[in-house]
């Protein structure tokens, strides 16, 4: 075995590690958002006194694949009025991007794939480029309802992802650094979610309506503009659109676990829990986070375009410009800024 | 600066293998489904209607309105990330700087509000 590796060059070594790194926090991510669908139809059945889907395998629990593969085997349609080559590219961005963002994420002490000194910035980047995938569907399908839904849909991303900023600044404030990895070192002490209980609301809310989901889900709203931007889409293509969703509440879940909620430290770091592997604390709190997604969703009625509009730019965006301020002044104030 | 750029490096080649993975599973679509297009199947939705005129017509100024806004914003975020960083060595003087710079887009925002740009009805 040794003399196996002697004989592969260093640099070509180093290109396999780095694939290998990234197949295992791929495949295991694709698996997760497969089972977040089926967690979320389980907790939605559960919420409403159903069962769920029980029949494929026990408890349903082969029921994503079995979706997977009627969709796979489904014909798939380019309408005629729509242009070919962007139709097809606006899931393969969506579905791209919403994978790539997991990067820079680190899932315990060292465990990421790239540990950049940029890492929430480019976070931020690769979550706002997501509107392209919407805008590129709604346009290219020649076609109304998607057009309005991909027009609403940006409106929708671009109003809170000013507040997701300001949002992600007030925990720089606190670090000083745009490092992944600082920004959980820095929570050691105590979760950011104590301190900046507002933001973490404002953020997780901002979340919701971000990644299109319920109660801000107007973009998809099925009583008012049939699917939204996706409506002309099938088969894979439709698929792609499905995964990458679900993958963005994943992602979401992760930048509210990293920014708020301590990434992969355990609540007490004492005997009991520091046993733990903190990869497994980090998947627990996303799966926290998932639920209150799924839990929301089961709860609230849908907002309406107007408020939805108006909760982004009249109460969110001040509020979180003021707390950006108010942080920043107490930590020069009382010289808490961190060097 | 080597090793700057060569941190990058799982980032390209992640995006590499997410774009291939994307592009492979509609491909695979495309060969596993059966291919059965015609005409009425491949127009437009439109709840069983033809379609009336094309898709791409004037859309309600709003929505550009809103992305003029988001543009100024997003721009402040982008420009609030280095001094949040920094904030540390540059201490008071950077703090009063960056709060005359706010207030003075909070004035423009309060501008906007009061012009009726933030009003869906």
């Amino acid at each position: 075995m040794s003399s196996l590796i002697n004989l592969i060059p260093a640099p070509l070594w180093h290109l396999i590690m780095i694939v290998a790194g990234i197949l295992a926090i791929m495949v295991p991510l694709l698996v997760g958002v497969a089972y977040l669908t089926w967690a979320e139809r389980k907790v939605l059945g559960a919420m409403q006194m159903r069962k769920g889907p029980n029949v494929v395998g026990p408890f349903g629990l082969f029921q994503p694949f079995a979706d997977a593969l009627k969709l796979m085997t489904k014909e798939t349609i380019i309408p005629a009025g729509a242009n070919r080559l962007l139709f097809v590219a606006a899931p393969m961005l969506t579905f791209a991007l919403s994978l790539i963002a997991w990067a820079v994420v680190p899932f315990g002490e060292g465990l990421v794939l790239a540990d950049i000194n940029v890492g929430m910035l480019y976070l931020f980047a690769i979550s706002s480029l997501g509107v392209y995938g919407i805008i590129i569907a709604g346009w290219a399908s020649n076609s109304k309802y998607p057009f309005l839904g991909a027009l609403r849909s940006a409106a929708q991303m671009v109003s809170y992802e000013v507040s997701i900023g300001f949002v992600i600044v007030t925990v720089l404030l606190c670090v000083g650094s745009l490092n992944l990895t600082a920004i959980v070192k820095a929570q050691e002490g105590m979760w950011f979610f104590i301190p900046l209980f507002p933001m973490f609301i404002v953020f997780f809310i901002s979340g919701l309506a971000e990644t299109n989901r319920s109660p801000f889900d107007i973009p998809e709203g099925e009583s008012e503009i049939v699917a939204g931007f996706f409506v002309e889409y099938s088969s894979m293509a439709f698929a792609l659109f499905f995964l990458g969703e679900y993958a963005n509440m994943i992602l979401m879940s992760g930048m509210t676990t990293i920014l708020f909620l301590g990434g992969w430290l355990p609540p007490i770091a004492i005997a009991p829990f520091t046993w733990v592997p903190g990869p497994i604390w980090f998947i627990l709190k996303i799966c926290v986070c998932l639920f209150v997604f799924l839990w929301v969703r089961a709860t609230f009625p849908r907002y309406r375009y107007d408020q939805l509009m108006r909760l982004g730019w009249k109460v969110f965006l001040p509020f979180s410009l003021a707390w950006v301020v108010l942080t920043a002044g107490v930590l020069v104030a009382f010289d808490w800024v961190p060097k | 600066m080597q090793t700057l750029l060569l941190e990058y490096l799982p980032i390209l080649i992640f995006i590499g293998i997410a774009g291939a993975i994307a592009i492979a599973m509609v491909m695979a679509a495309f060969v596993a489904g059966r291919q059965k297009p015609y005409p009425e199947k491949l127009s437009a939705y439109e709840c069983g209607f033809e379609a009336f005129d094309d898709a791409r017509r004037k859309f309600d100024v709003r929505f550009y309105l809103v992305a003029i806004l988001f543009i100024i914003f997003d721009l402040e975020v982008a420009f609030l990330f280095p001094w949040a960083v920094a904030l540390g060595d540059i201490g008071v003087f950077g703090f009063l700087s960056m709060v005359v710079f706010l207030g003075v887009l909070t004035v423009g925002f309060i501008y906007e509000w009061m012009k009726g740009a933030l009003e869906w009805e």
